[in-house]
C-alpha cells in the first residue's frame, strides 16, 4: 500500500532528525528546540503531498520522497572555493552571504560595506548569541503546522541568513545571499532558512540565488548535460528553502530570488512575507534550473495600504517541471496587490501556475490583480495555470487572467520579411516575451546577468544588446 | 528585375490568384490596383514569401533567381522589401534593435561589416528627418501603441534605411490623411532611381497623383486584366471599378 511505502520515505528524515537532535539543541533556545519537535511531528504526521493533495495536483514529488537524502558536507575546499567565486551571480557588485549546501560560509561572505546598524550574517549564529530576540519572529510567519516542507525545514532549521535593517535605513546596493549547492556524489539535502526584518520606512533591495555546482554550472551558465556515464546519484540534491520577510510600516523591499540549480536537483522554496501598514514589497521569483522545483510565494497584507508585487518568470527545457505557487492574502483594507508571472516552456518540460487571491472580509477597498502569460514553444509542452479567488469582503476589485499561446506566426514572418532568419527571428519573439520580467529588475548588474542567461538558454543566436 | 508568368496561388482550398502575369524593370514604377478582394494583398505577400499562400502554379524570377524558391529571409537579404498593409506590433523588441539587426542580416549577405549602434544611429537619423518621424518611436517596441499613421510611416522608414532594389508596397496609402500621404510619398520618391523597382499596390487612385507610376494595371479576380500607362488610373478613379464588370469580357471574371 502507498501509505506503506510513504512511510518508508518519511522514516529517512525521522530518524535522521534523531540522529541530529541533540546537536541542533546544543546552543539553541529552548522555545526553538520545542518548534523543531512539533515540526517533525506535523512532517511524520502529514508526510510528503501526493497528487491527491489538491494544492499538489499536478506535482508529484515521489522522485524526491524516494530518495534518501542525507545533511552534505560544507567544508570549504580550493576547488570549490574557486568554482564558487567563479560563478556568474557570484559577481553582482554588492555585500553578499554565502552559504554552502545550507551553512554560512564566513569566508566567501562580505558583508562589512553594509551601513551601520544593519546586520547580516548566519541565523544558527544569531540564536546562539541572542536566540530569545528571535522568538518573536522565527517561524511566527511561515506556518509549519499544514505544510510539509516547511515542516521539515523547520524540524532541521539550523542556518541560513539572518537580516536585520533597523528603522530609517536605506540600502543603497542590494544585499545577495548566495545559496550554493555542492552534491559530489549525490543524494545531499540542506534547510536553509532565512529570516529578513525590515525596520520601519527602510528600503532594501535583497537578492536571494541558489546555484548548482556540477561540470557545467560551475560557469553559470547552461544547465548541465547529463552524460550516459554519470552515477545515478551524481550531483543529485535537495535544496528544501524557507525565507521569512516581516517588513515594517513604510518600509519597501524588492526581494529578488533566482533558482538557477543543477539540472538533476530537486527544489522547493517558500517565500512567506508579512506586511505592515503601507509598507511595499516587491518580490521577483526566476525559475531556471532545477529539475523539479516549487516556487511558493506567500505575501499577508496586514496592515492598511501595504501594497505586494510578485513578479514571476520560469523558463524551462528539456523535462523540467516547475510549480509556481503563490498566495497573496489581503488581511486589512486598502491594500493593492500585482502579480505578473510569465513563462516560457520547451522541449517535454511542464509547469504549473496557481494563483490564490484571499481577500477577507474586512479587506475592503483591494484591488488586485493577476496575470500568468506562457509562451509554448514545443507541442510536448504543458502548462496548468488556474487563478483561485477567494473573496469574503463585498467592495474589492479583483482581476485575473491567464494566456497560453504559440509563437506568433506573423510577428515572425514580419521579421523573416526584413532578413532576419527563422532561428533568430523566434529567439528575438522569446526573449521579448520574456523580457519584460527582467525589466522590472531595477539592479542592473543582476538585470544584465539574467539577460545574458535567458539568451544562452534561447540560444546563442539573436542576442540583442541595448542599443 | 522581376518577371512573373502566369503565377497562381490559393489559400487553403481558395484559389485567389489566377495567373498573373508581370515585367518590372529596373527604375520602373508599377502601381496594381483594384477592387477589394481581387487578390492585391495576396499577390503583395506572396512575392514576399508569406507561407499562409501556396503558389500553385506559374513562376516568378528575380534578377534571374528562382523567387519562388526563396525563403522570406532571402529574399529580403537579396534585396526586396515589402511594407505591410497591417504591421505587426512585436513588443519587447526595440525599433532600433529590429532595424539594425534587419540591416546587419543584409549586409552580412552581402560581405559587408555590420554595423555597430553608432553606425547604425547615425545612418538612421537622417532617414528619421526624412520621413519627420519623431525620434522617440525608435527606442519604442516595433509599432506597438503606434498609430495608423505611424505605422504606415513606420514601414517606410524601414524602407528608406534598408534601401532595397525592389520595393513593393501594399496598400501603404490606406488610413493616411493627406499630410501623412505627402510624407509617406517623399519617403518613396526619394528612393526611386534607376537601379531600383517599386510596386505599389492601392485600391485608390490618390498616392498615385504623389507617387507617379510609369504603368498601371489593373487586378480583377486574381488577373490582370487592363495594363496601361498613369492614365489608367485617372480612368479608373473617374469610372469606378464597376466598370471593369462591363469591359471585362465575361469569361474572365469567373
Amino acid at each position: 500500500m502507498i501509505a506503506v511505502k510513504e512511510k518508508e520515505n518519511e522514516g529517512v528524515y525521522l530518524s535522521s532528525f534523531r540522529e541530529v537532535e541533540e546537536k541542533l539543541a546544543h546552543g539553541s533556545p529552548s522555545w526553538l528546540q520545542a518548534i523543531r519537535r512539533e515540526a517533525v511531528e506535523v512532517f511524520a504526521e502529514r508526510g510528503f503531498p501526493t497528487t491527491k493533495d489538491e494544492e499538489w495536483r499536478f506535482t508529484s514529488v515521489a522522485p524526491i520522497a524516494g530518495k534518501a537524502f542525507k545533511p552534505g558536507r560544507h567544508e570549504l575546499t580550493p576547488a570549490l572555493r574557486q568554482a564558487i567565486l567563479g560563478h556568474a551571480m557570484a559577481d553582482l557588485d554588492c555585500p553578499r552571504l554565502v552559504f554552502l549546501n545550507g551553512h554560512y560560509c564566513e569566508e566567501l561572505s562580505s558583508a562589512a560595506t553594509l551601513p551601520k546598524g544593519v546586520r547580516a550574517g548566519s541565523l544558527g549564529e544569531a540564536l546562539r548569541s541572542e536566540g530569545a530576540a528571535l522568538e518573536a519572529h522565527l517561524a511566527r510567519y511561515a506556518d509549519y503546522r499544514d505544510h510539509s516542507f516547511v515542516a521539515l525545514n523547520t524540524a532541521f532549521l539550523e542556518d541560513g541568513a539572518f537580516v536585520e535593517i533597523p528603522k530609517g535605513v536605506i540600502l543603497e546596493k542590494p544585499l545577495q545571499l548566495l545559496f550554493v549547492s555542492e552534491a559530489g556524489n549525490g543524494l545531499v539535502v540542506s534547510h536553509p532558512r532565512n529570516l529578513i526584518l525590515v525596520g520601519r520606512e527602510s528600503q532594501a533591495t535583497i537578492i536571494e540565488t541558489f546555484v548548482g555546482l556540477d561540470s557545467a554550472t560551475s560557469a553559470g551558465l547552461k544547465p548541465a548535460a547529463t552524460p550516459a556515464t554519470t552515477a545515478a546519484t551524481e550531483g543529485v540534491y535537495f535544496t528544501n528553502a524557507v525565507t521569512e520577510i516581516a517588513v515594517e510600516e513604510g518600509a519597501h523591499v524588492h526581494y529578488i530570488k533566482v533558482q538557477q540549480e543543477s539540472s538533476r536537483s530537486f527544489h522547493y522554496a517558500r517565500m512567506q512575507v508579512q506586511q505592515e501598514r503601507s509598507s511595499s514589497v516587491t518580490t521577483h521569483s526566476f525559475a531556471l534550473g532545477g529539475a523539479l522545483i516549487r516556487e511558493e510565494v506567500r505575501a499577508v497584507l496586514d496592515g492598511e495600504g501595504a501594497e505586494a508585487v510578485l513578479n514571476g518568470l520560469y523558463v524551462l527545457t528539456g523535462s523540467q517541471h516547475v510549480d509556481n505557487h503563490t498566495l497573496i492574502d489581503h488581511a486589512k483594507p486598502h491594500c493593492g496587490s500585482r502579480e505578473f508571472y510569465k513563462g516560457v516552456l520547451d522541449g517535454r518540460s511542464s509547469a504549473v501556475f496557481n494563483g490564490a487571491i484571499k481577500v477577507r472580509q474586512d479587506a475592503q477597498k483591494t484591488d488586485s490583480k493577476q496575470s500568468n502569460k506562457n509562451l509554448l514553444l514545443s507541442e510536448d509542452a504543458i502548462i496548468n495555470t488556474k487563478p483561485q479567488l477567494e473573496i469574503y469582503a463585498d467592495d474589492v476589485k479583483c482581476t485575473h487572467g491567464a494566456t497560453i499561446g504559440h509563437i506568433d506566426s506573423e510577428a515572425i514572418f514580419y521579421l523573416r520579411s526584413r532578413g532576419i532568419a527563422l532561428a533568430e527571428a523566434r529567439n528575438l519573439l522569446t526573449y521579448a516575451f520574456a523580457n519584460d520580467v527582467l525589466g522590472r529588475i531595477q539592479y542592473e548588474p543582476l538585470r544584465q546577468r539574467l539577460d545574458r542567461e535567458l539568451f544562452t538558454r534561447l540560444g546563442e543566436t539573436g542576442r540583442p544588446e541595448e542599443a | 528585375m522581376l518577371k512573373i508568368r502566369n503565377l497562381k496561388a490559393k489559400v487553403g482550398s481558395n484559389e485567389i490568384l489566377h495567373g498573373i502575369n508581370l515585367d518590372v524593370k529596373a527604375g520602373e514604377v508599377h502601381a496594381i490596383m483594384g477592387p477589394n478582394g481581387s487578390g492585391k494583398s495576396t499577390f503583395a505577400q506572396v512575392l514576399a514569401g508569406r507561407d499562409t499562400y501556396e503558389v500553385t502554379g506559374g513562376e516568378a524570377t528575380y534578377e534571374g533567381k528562382d523567387l519562388l524558391a526563396m525563403s522570406p529571409e532571402e529574399r529580403a537579404r537579396e534585396g526586396i522589401f515589402m511594407a505591410f498593409q497591417y504591421p505587426v506590433e512585436i513588443p519587447g523588441v526595440s525599433n532600433t534593435y529590429f532595424l539594425r539587426s534587419a540591416l546587419n542580416a543584409m549586409r552580412k549577405h552581402r560581405g559587408l561589416p555590420e554595423y555597430d549602434a553608432m553606425d547604425f544611429l547615425a545612418r538612421v537619423r537622417e532617414k528619421v528627418k526624412l520621413l519627420d518621424m519623431d525620434e522617440a518611436l525608435l527606442n519604442r517596441s516595433v509599432n506597438e501603441g503606434f498609430s495608423g499613421g505611424e505605422k504606415k510611416r513606420n514601414e517606410i522608414f524601414q524602407m528608406a534605411v534598408l534601401e532595397p532594389k525592389l520595393a513593393i508596397l501594399d496598400e501603404t496609402d490606406s488610413g493616411l490623411d493627406i499630410d501623412a500621404l505627402k510624407i509617406v510619398a517623399s519617403g518613396v520618391n526619394a528612393l526611386r532611381s534607376p537601379e531600383r523597382g517599386i510596386i505599389v499596390v492601392t485600391h485608390y487612385q490618390r498616392l498615385l497623383n504623389y507617387i507617379v507610376p510609369d504603368f498601371v494595371h489593373v487586378l480583377y479576380n486574381g488577373r490582370i486584366v487592363k495594363s496601361g500607362g498613369k492614365e489608367l488610373a485617372l480612368e479608373l478613379e473617374e469610372k469606378g471599378y464597376g466598370w471593369l464588370e462591363e469591359s471585362v469580357p465575361a469569361g474572365q471574371t469567373a
